[in-house]
């Protein structure tokens, strides 16, 4: 799903709780993972629930990195889908330049969670920078 | 003869809680997460203003009228202490900073003095990590050997199971008296008479315990008790550490520092007698002042009344809740605090968590630090809904009414 369509379709909502039952909706059009791809080593830290995350990396020079990832709370689920929307299928590049707070900003979303869900988040998009800076360097 | 029966007046309770009056995104806030911390009574936050404005310098060994008036309020709030924990001396009363420091304290010098390769520490399966990882240190430094006391399905705590356990090898059990996660209440006297019994002794965590249950130290007889100041109304930063005063005596230091010792040279250190022993450095002294008004407040209101009054609560909430579905309770122990946990099929803890809070309802979700527990019954994280003595029937009607109404967000 397309990160524009998914910020403007959040932006048009007021009401908290069909915030919620959209982010959760997004949650449901996540593909699970393979089986196997949910083990200790993809697991994020720092997050409150769970979170798995995997990462494939291209061949160009500037690698284009695709993210998988799932989670065992719903609405987890419905921000991976919008971190995957905003991150994944991008250049290692283009990865480290999205400015997370902008993204906060953006989404509106901060103000909604906990701040531990928050950290959540902010756990996902520092592991998907790390992947972006080690694949450049190993470019 | 016919005794006039005071009513347990909550509405009067809650206007002594300044927090309790707060709105959250436009609704009254609902604070069930009192086995987290609980919200602080006017009273407290007057006596530590009123200790930092005209009580307050360094404690002891002062020749001034303030540290003189700061000691006084100090060593004021550990007899209020060991009032409360109805101790012998207020010798046996150690203040620290929460109860894990108090569990880390014990775990730490009664394992340098007495525990070896091979020997043996009993824990239940339902202790905080409080209760787990200074004994795991133990385990991995000097080859202890951890034990664990389980519960059946209902959370209760097995008795039997538990003195099977005890063996020539077992040097000290370990156990929690309320499970903050269930809230299963712990039969602790009689754990302490069977292992009495066989010589060894018993460390009580009444961290939950002290907020609803009686803390008599003497008819429990425990060798140690902690238990922490936020539960129980007070400041953070003020736990205790009752023991017994011989088993006090017999630890070895833990925090070195000032006011602990006797005398310090370039090669040799004596080490000052309990409970100053164990108190290195600075104090949280304010916080103990606080800690001693948040008794206070808690005696003035009747520890009997608030512990019916919870009672009731804890009865409601498992009704209220029965009823809205496909919930699952975690923990119908016989023996019970004011304590519910609870999970569903259909949503993560912290999804429900994260929907009920917009309602103004606050429970906690997660592992409750008390990750063998879950894992015995076979969940990774569980909602909490914990109960103070300010909690009305109406905030059970509203939990429950936000659980059903979160709902309809994950069917």
């Amino acid at each position: 799903m397309d990160f524009e369509e998914i910020i403007d379709n959040l932006s048009l909502i007021d009401d908290w709780e069909e915030r919620y039952r959209y982010i959760i909706e997004l949650g449901h059009t996540l593909e699970p993972l393979p089986a196997a791809a949910y083990c200790e080593a993809n697991k994020v830290r720092g997050c409150a629930s769970q979170v798995w995350m995997t990462t494939e990396i291209g061949n160009e020079p500037d690698p284009v990195i695709t993210f998988h990832a799932d989670s065992d709370a719903h609405i987890v689920k419905g921000l991976v889908v919008l971190l995957l929307a905003a991150y994944s299928g991008k250049t290692a590049n283009e990865i480290l330049a999205v400015d997370p707070r902008g993204f906060f900003e953006r989404t509106g979303l901060s103000s909604h969670l906990t701040p531990q869900r928050s950290n959540g988040v902010a756990s996902m998009i520092q592991r998907m920078k790390n992947d972006a800076s080690r694949a450049l360097a190993a470019a | 003869m016919n005794l006039a029966v005071k009513p347990y007046d909550v509405a009067r309770i809650r206007a002594d809680f300044p927090a309790l009056a707060m709105e959250v995104y436009g609704r009254p806030l609902v604070y069930l997460d009192n086995a987290a911390s609980a919200q602080k009574p006017r009273v407290v936050l007057e006596r530590m203003r009123e200790a930092y404005e005209t009580e307050y310098a360094n404690v002891h060994r002062g020749l001034h009228y303030l540290a003189n008036a700061a000691t006084e309020a100090y060593e004021g709030a550990r007899e209020t202490v060991r009032a409360f924990l109805n101790a012998a001396s207020s010798d046996e009363i150690v203040f620290t900073k929460n109860a894990t420091e108090s569990l880390n304290l014990v775990a730490s010098s009664f394992g340098l003095a007495n525990i070896g390769e091979g020997d043996e520490i009993v824990l239940s399966i339902m202790e905080h990590h409080s209760n787990v990882v200074p004994w795991h240190y133990l385990r991995e430094r000097k080859g202890a050997v951890i034990k664990w006391a389980p519960v059946d399905d209902d959370g209760n705590f097995l008795i039997d199971e538990f003195e099977k356990l005890l063996s020539p090898r077992t040097k000290i059990v370990a156990i929690t008296q309320m499970s903050n996660a269930l809230g299963t209440i712990v039969p602790v006297k009689e754990v302490v008479r069977i292992a009495h019994a066989r010589g060894i002794p018993v460390l009580v965590d009444g961290s939950q315990g002290a907020v609803h249950l009686p803390t008599d130290v003497q008819d429990i007889g425990c060798d140690f008790y902690v238990f922490t100041g936020h539960k129980v109304y007070g400041p953070s930063g003020i736990g205790v550490l009752y023991g017994r005063k011989d088993a006090l005596a017999a630890l070895p230091p833990f925090l070195g520092g000032g006011e602990m010792i006797m005398e310090v040279s370039e090669d040799r250190v004596t080490y000052n007698e309990p409970p100053h022993r164990f108190e290195a450095g600075t104090p949280p002294l304010v916080q103990a002042i606080g800690l001693g008004a948040a008794i206070d407040y808690v005696n003035t209101v009747g520890r009997e009344a608030i512990r019916a009054h919870e009672d009731a609560l804890v009865a409601y909430a498992h009704q209220r809740l029965a009823g809205v579905n496909s919930i699952r309770i975690l923990g119908h122990a016989r023996d019970k605090g004011a304590i519910v946990s609870f999970a569903f099929p259909n949503a993560h803890p912290h999804d429900i968590a994260t929907v009920i809070d917009r309602q103004g309802v606050a429970v906690r979700a997660g592992t409750h630090c008390t990750m063998p527990l879950l894992a015995r019954f076979g969940v990774t994280a569980t909602c909490r809904a914990s109960f103070g003595m300010y909690n009305t029937m109406e905030e059970v009607d509203k939990l429950a009414e936000a659980l059903t109404r979160a709902q309809t967000l994950f069917s």
